[in-house]
């Protein structure tokens, strides 16, 4: 069954246009939480003298990560969107370093998922990014 | 008493545009978004053309979240750099045409950045204004909000905060 889900969400975000476009691959998903890398690329650059990404691209990862996390909770059906979600930036990612969001649904009501995001480059430790969001539960159809 | 003679139009209109050009088409993930600037006087629009690859639902269609976020947050950064320089522009302290040939100054960076999704993005263009709201030595904090057919009904909106550099 979860692993039914899992397979359902993955599906589901794989499909995604926009998260297609910026390169994303979901490398683990299940039980509210969920793991998406991006691959460095030179058109996310938000700042070309350092060729830092974009926070724009990160919050797009950010934002699709949740969601996958949201999808995958056990308690919620397949569909969501997001109601609000904050970035705090930490610290500009590494040039050419592939950037990784994992989310955790740590709270889910019949009609609200509350979401933590954490995004990293290869210094695992620091965190370029974190995120906490409030995402909706769609009514079962 | 003799009046400085104004300059002429299209001095004011070069100037201003080929600002605005330099903080804006220097960056790869604003062009790969699409999103350009409407400039009226000090003003600025930010234009979102709708394209396939903006899509987040597929069975809805409706824009990405990300995208979205990212949109605002663009419009926000633009607008506060903008607003941050153009004195410095109009005075000739900074040198549009240096500007362009890519000698910027060092600008703000994102500290943090909020978003409430309103409604949900239709598939057509989407435009948003920013409002630096407070821009001190140190930070500054913008509003934007951004909408489709209506400005006055937004389809999201967001707050951000920003380091400014030291100078």
């Amino acid at each position: 069954m979860t692993a039914d889900k899992a397979r359902i969400a993955r599906q589901f975000i794989e499909t995604i246009p926009h998260s297609k476009a910026l390169g994303m691959r979901i490398t683990d998903i299940g039980d509210g939480s969920a793991t998406i890398v991006m691959p460095y690329d030179a058109r996310f650059i938000g700042d070309p003298e350092t060729g830092v990404i974009h926070g724009g691209a990160v919050s797009a990862l950010m934002d699709t990560c949740g969601g996958a996390a949201v999808m995958s909770h056990p308690q919620s059906p397949t569909g969501t969107a997001t109601i609000n979600l904050r970035i705090d930036y930490m610290r500009p990612a590494a040039p050419g370093q592939a950037i990784t969001a994992r989310a955790e649904c740590y709270h889910i009501t019949r009609n609200v998922a509350f979401v933590r995001a954490t995004a990293t480059d290869d210094d695992t430790e620091n965190p370029v990014a974190c995120a906490t969001g409030a995402f909706t539960v769609e009514a079962q159809a | 008493m003799t009046r400085k003679t104004p300059e002429p139009v299209q001095v004011i209109k070069q100037r201003r545009d080929a600002a605005l050009s330099a903080l804006v088409d220097g960056v790869p993930y604003i062009h790969y978004l699409g999103v350009t600037f409407d400039r009226r006087g000090d003003e600025l629009t930010a234009v979102l053309p709708f394209d396939d690859k903006l899509i987040g639902n597929p069975f809805l269609p409706a824009i990405h979240g990300g995208v979205t976020a990212a949109f605002l947050e663009i419009t926000a950064m633009i607008t506060l750099n903008w607003t941050w320089l153009w004195e410095d522009i109009e005075s000739g302290v900074l040198d549009a045409e240096e500007m362009v040939a890519g000698k910027l100054p060092r600008l703000p960076k994102t500290i943090d950045f909020t978003v409430d999704y309103l409604r949900s993005g239709l598939p057509r263009d989407a435009y948003a204004r920013a409002r630096v709201n407070r821009s001190g030595r140190r930070y500054a904090s913008v509003q934007v909000e951004a909408w489709q057919d209506n400005r006055d009904r937004p389809f999201a909106a967001a707050n951000a905060h920003f380091l400014m550099p030291r100078s």
